[in-house]
């Protein structure tokens, strides 16, 4: 027979504590915050590099600039000298430390300073539209679970009416909508090509996807000994929700982060891909990739680059995102325990 | 006329069309495969058979010749359809002269030059067996108008009757206007007042014969009878046009109508750019109609050079900046763009100098009244103007913006969404923001950017587009671009996006339209002092002059490319 360290732990711990301590025992979770945490460095350097390195600004067209290089003036966007001497290329990578690390794009700037500029937005977007999502979709979720009746399907409606459009659908429907007209509702007022622009229509078409799993977590929790115990008591609605509804749907809420982090980054990229997101001259992975797209042939790294930043922050917030669910899940842990 | 794939209606006072354009080849296949400027060369029947591949990303539109309105077709219907006159076909320069096709010969003038007479000839057959008649003349005139057709009101409403035509186009009749004698075949066209450039008008595809029982609508994807060699077995616009030979063809003016090699030529669409390339260079295509892809272009060229023909069009990029709205209704804004902007840097965006040419003229290169002077180069003015452009001037052009009190204000770009107007667009945004304004990019589907940017209910400020000839005149660029009847405020056909208007050079155009009837070289001398001087008031920033491309499959030989329509579709070998 062999021993072994039970899985959870039956002590008088608190279970944050617990899903914390599991957490942090989850080299899952060490490798993905480890990946996270390089790229976010690597991103909010933007400006040092470009100032101290790459020396030239990513926002400005360079297409007749010069470079140089090796002691040797050279063209960023150089014409072909060759057969017919049709087309111009750009610079290529130099793999040096220093201007053009990864070559020019077809506008002549910097495709690396522009990738950490890039990564900045998408960042951004992505966790700002996350937020958006879980503040909103809490609020919408505990107050359709826990009202019931007729506030509960009027939200519940209004959701499924949202959730009918596929997400990319009414992502880009909006974008090219507001994109050219910004949007204004009241005080609200968000200028046509803001970085806000794609927040809030990231942030607002996963609401449902969020909300309606905390509705039907907060309708079962209001079936709860303790919950029909504090109505019981006469505490306030306001008390029962935030003293005994709120504190049971914080670690659903925990678990939705970094997948609805990475879900609005990848929209985000999609949209600028489409020109409807992040607009030039500012940059975002996804406007990288475009940019890149008519430079398959000669300049691969343009695009590849900024796609192997998707794919790493992506694999990095979904290992991520398991390792919170794991921890936060005693269900998961009792499986893993027997 | 503007360039484009999709269906470009410009109603009323429009007078777009399309393209063309070029000079001498530049580059190109082997001699072998070339042909012989300024000559067809006579038929060789031991050539001919086969089936030529073309291929593009989308279809036209429709197939009717009275309507369509893009170089694609257009064409497309130099091998299918016959006017009574026609544009040489031929190699080089000599393909903007006009010469006799269903006509005998080419007008004679009486009345002042009102009245245009003409002889049928006689034996011509349309593709369904039956003869060409001058009441399939008469009848095809009033088709111009009964369907509508974009030039209509630009190019056919000086034929006696056209206005009325134009009121009421359903019952369009024009008795006085287009008179036939079915005895002697003799037609007399009549127009309200001389036109210095009515055999062009009547060289194009909108003025082609067509069977008097043709639908008085939009035909659509059912082929119209044709005259010419070719003509249309089926089309599917999602897939597929197929043209073959005209059993009841006869050469009767190899110059107008000369007879075709390929037995079949088979127009394939839903290729994407890059797919059209591999297709030509695997032999599965003959052509392509797309631009090269910029990333392809020097593989191309360095490994296929002998499928290349590249040609300088009469054509011009260039940037209307809208004279009636801040900032560019200050003419000192308008001139810092001009300066501002490195044409060096769009012709890179281009693809090259081999295939564009900066330009500061509004009336291209090699083209009727085209004087060579550069008002907005570094260390030119519009006082003391260089001969040809140099060098940005940001620093005037910073200086300018300045003094102009427009620093700081909101400028918004419309572009086409495609990769190099948007390239254009996103160069042009950074160049702005560079003399001092706060530009945004506005890319919008090519399908509409064009009519879009007319419209003054869109408040356009600036946007980047394209002219490519209707026809060798002057008239084409300078009038009916910037010409104050072109300006209708409110109307997607409002081809005079800057909504420019001067009076005083407006009565100098007309006065110069005028004595090109009687005097040629004197009318192209003035519109060359014209637009110098309308490019003193900067209403648009003219960037390049672009080149075609037609980049060709190993197996094709016989390679003609005209001036006024393009490479020459049914001269192509494939046998």
């Amino acid at each position: 027979m062999t021993t072994h360290e039970p899985a959870f732990d039956l002590s008088s711990e608190s279970p944050g504590k617990i899903a914390l301590r599991t957490l942090v025992r989850d080299r899952r979770s060490w490798i993905a915050s480890s990946m996270l945490l390089v790229v976010v460095a690597l991103t909010l350097s933007a400006p040092l590099y470009a100032s101290l390195i790459s020396k030239t600004d990513p926002f400005v067209s360079t297409i007749n600039g010069t470079v140089v290089l090796d002691g040797v003036e050279v063209q960023v966007l150089q014409q072909s000298t060759e057969g017919l001497k049709l087309g111009v290329n750009p610079i290529g990578p130099t793999w040096k430390i220093g201007p053009y690390f990864l070559g020019a794009d077809n506008q002549g700037r910097d495709v690396a300073a522009r990738l950490l500029y890039g990564g900045t937005n998408t960042l951004l977007i992505g966790f700002s539209a996350a937020a958006l999502t879980l503040i909103v979709a809490t609020l919408v979720g505990v107050i359709a679970g826990y009202s019931g009746r007729i506030i509960d399907s009027v939200i519940s409606r209004i959701l499924d009416v949202i959730w009918a459009f596929p997400v990319y659908l009414l992502s880009i429907s909006l974008s090219v909508v507001l994109l050219t007209s910004g949007f204004k509702w009241g005080p609200l007022s968000l200028e046509a090509g803001s970085l806000y622009l794609p927040i809030f229509i990231i942030g607002l078409v996963y609401v449902p996807y969020v909300a309606r799993p905390i509705r039907g977590q907060v309708l079962a929790l209001r079936e709860r000994e303790f919950v029909k115990a504090a109505i019981g008591g006469g505490a306030k609605n306001s008390t029962i929700i935030f003293r005994e509804i709120l504190p049971n749907v914080i670690p659903s809420v925990l678990v939705f982060i970094p997948l609805m982090v990475s879900l609005a980054m990848l929209t985000e990229s999609a949209l600028s891909f489409l020109s409807i997101g992040v607009q030039p001259p500012d940059a975002s992975w996804g406007t990288i990739i475009k940019d890149g797209l008519g430079l398959l042939y000669t300049r691969p790294i343009v695009a590849l680059t900024p796609g192997l930043f998707i794919v790493v922050t992506a694999v990095a917030l979904n290992l991520l995102g398991d390792a919170v669910r794991d921890a936060l899940d005693p269900k998961a842990r009792l499986r893993g325990a027997f | 006329m503007r360039r484009s794939r999709t269906l470009v209606s410009l109603i009323a006072l429009s007078f777009v069309l399309s393209a063309c354009g070029s000079s001498s080849s530049d580059s190109g296949s082997d001699s072998s495969a070339q042909g012989q400027e300024g000559v067809l060369a006579p038929y060789d029947a031991s050539k001919a058979g086969g089936t030529l591949t073309l291929v593009a990303k989308g279809a036209a539109g429709t197939l009717d010749p009275h309507i369509n309105y893009t170089l694609q077709f257009w064409q497309l219907y130099q091998a299918t359809y016959d006017g009574l006159l026609a544009f040489r076909k031929v190699d080089g320069p000599k393909s903007f002269e006009t010469v006799p096709d269903l006509a005998e010969a080419l007008p004679e003038l009486s009345d002042g030059g009102k009245t245009l007479t003409f002889t049928l000839r006689k034996g011509i057959k349309f593709s369904d067996g039956r003869e060409v008649t001058v009441n399939d003349v008469k009848a095809s005139f009033e088709r111009i108008f009964k369907v509508s057709s974009p030039t209509a009101g630009g190019f056919y409403n000086g034929i006696v009757g056209a206005d009325a035509c134009l009121a009421k186009p359903a019952t369009c009749k024009l008795d006085q206007g287009v008179i036939v004698d079915p005895a002697t075949n003799k037609i007399e066209i009549k127009l309200t007042a001389p036109d210095a450039t009515i055999n062009y008008k009547l060289s194009l595809p909108h003025a082609v014969i067509l069977p008097a029982d043709a639908p008085s609508k939009d035909a659509g994807t059912t082929p119209i009878p044709t005259t010419g060699p070719y003509m249309f077995a089926s089309y599917d616009p999602n897939k597929e046009l197929k043209m073959v030979r005209n059993p009841n063809f006869q050469e009767w003016n190899r110059e107008a109508q000369p007879a075709g090699y390929p037995d079949e030529i088979v127009y394939q669409f839903g290729l994407t750019a890059e797919a059209q390339v591999n297709a030509i260079k695997n032999g599965q295509a003959d052509w392509m109609l797309d631009p090269i892809p910029a990333d392809r272009l020097s593989e191309i060229g360095t490994e296929l050079p002998n499928q290349i023909n590249v040609h300088t069009l009469t054509a011009m990029w260039y940037l209307p900046m809208n004279t009636n709205l801040a900032p560019f209704n200050n003419v000192k804004a308008r001139q810092a763009v001009n300066y501002a902007i490195d044409r060096n840097a769009m012709v890179k965006i281009f693809g090259g100098e081999q295939l564009a040419t900066p330009a500061c003229t509004f009336l291209p290169p090699g083209f009727p009244g085209h004087k060579d002077f550069c008002q907005y180069t570094a260390g030119a003015s519009v006082e003391s103007p260089a001969q040809s452009w140099a060098a940005p001037d940001i620093e005037k052009a910073k200086q300018l913006v300045k003094e102009s009190g427009t620093a700081g204000q909101k400028v918004g770009i419309v572009v086409s969404d495609d990769e190099v107007n948007k390239q254009m667009g996103e160069y042009l945004q950074s160049v702005l923001n560079q003399i001092g304004y706060k530009a945004t990019l506005k890319p919008i589907s090519s399908n509409i950017q064009f009519t879009y940017i007319q419209n003054t209910k869109n408040k356009v400020q600036i946007s980047v587009t394209q002219w490519y000839q209707d026809f060798p005149a002057a008239m084409d660029f300078l009038y009916i671009l910037l010409g104050c009847e072109s300006f209708t405020p409110g109307s997607d056909s409002s081809i005079n996006m800057a909504g420019y208007c001067n009076k005083d050079l407006n009565k100098r155009m007309i006065a110069a339209m005028d004595l090109g009837v009687t005097d040629q070289a004197a009318a192209d001398k003035e519109w060359g002092e014209i637009d110098q001087a309308i490019m003193a008031e900067a209403p648009v920033a003219v960037a390049f002059t672009p080149k075609q491309i037609d980049f060709l499959s190993a197996r094709v030989k016989n390679y003609n490319f005209s001036k006024q329509f393009y490479m020459l579709v049914s001269q192509l070998q494939v046998k």
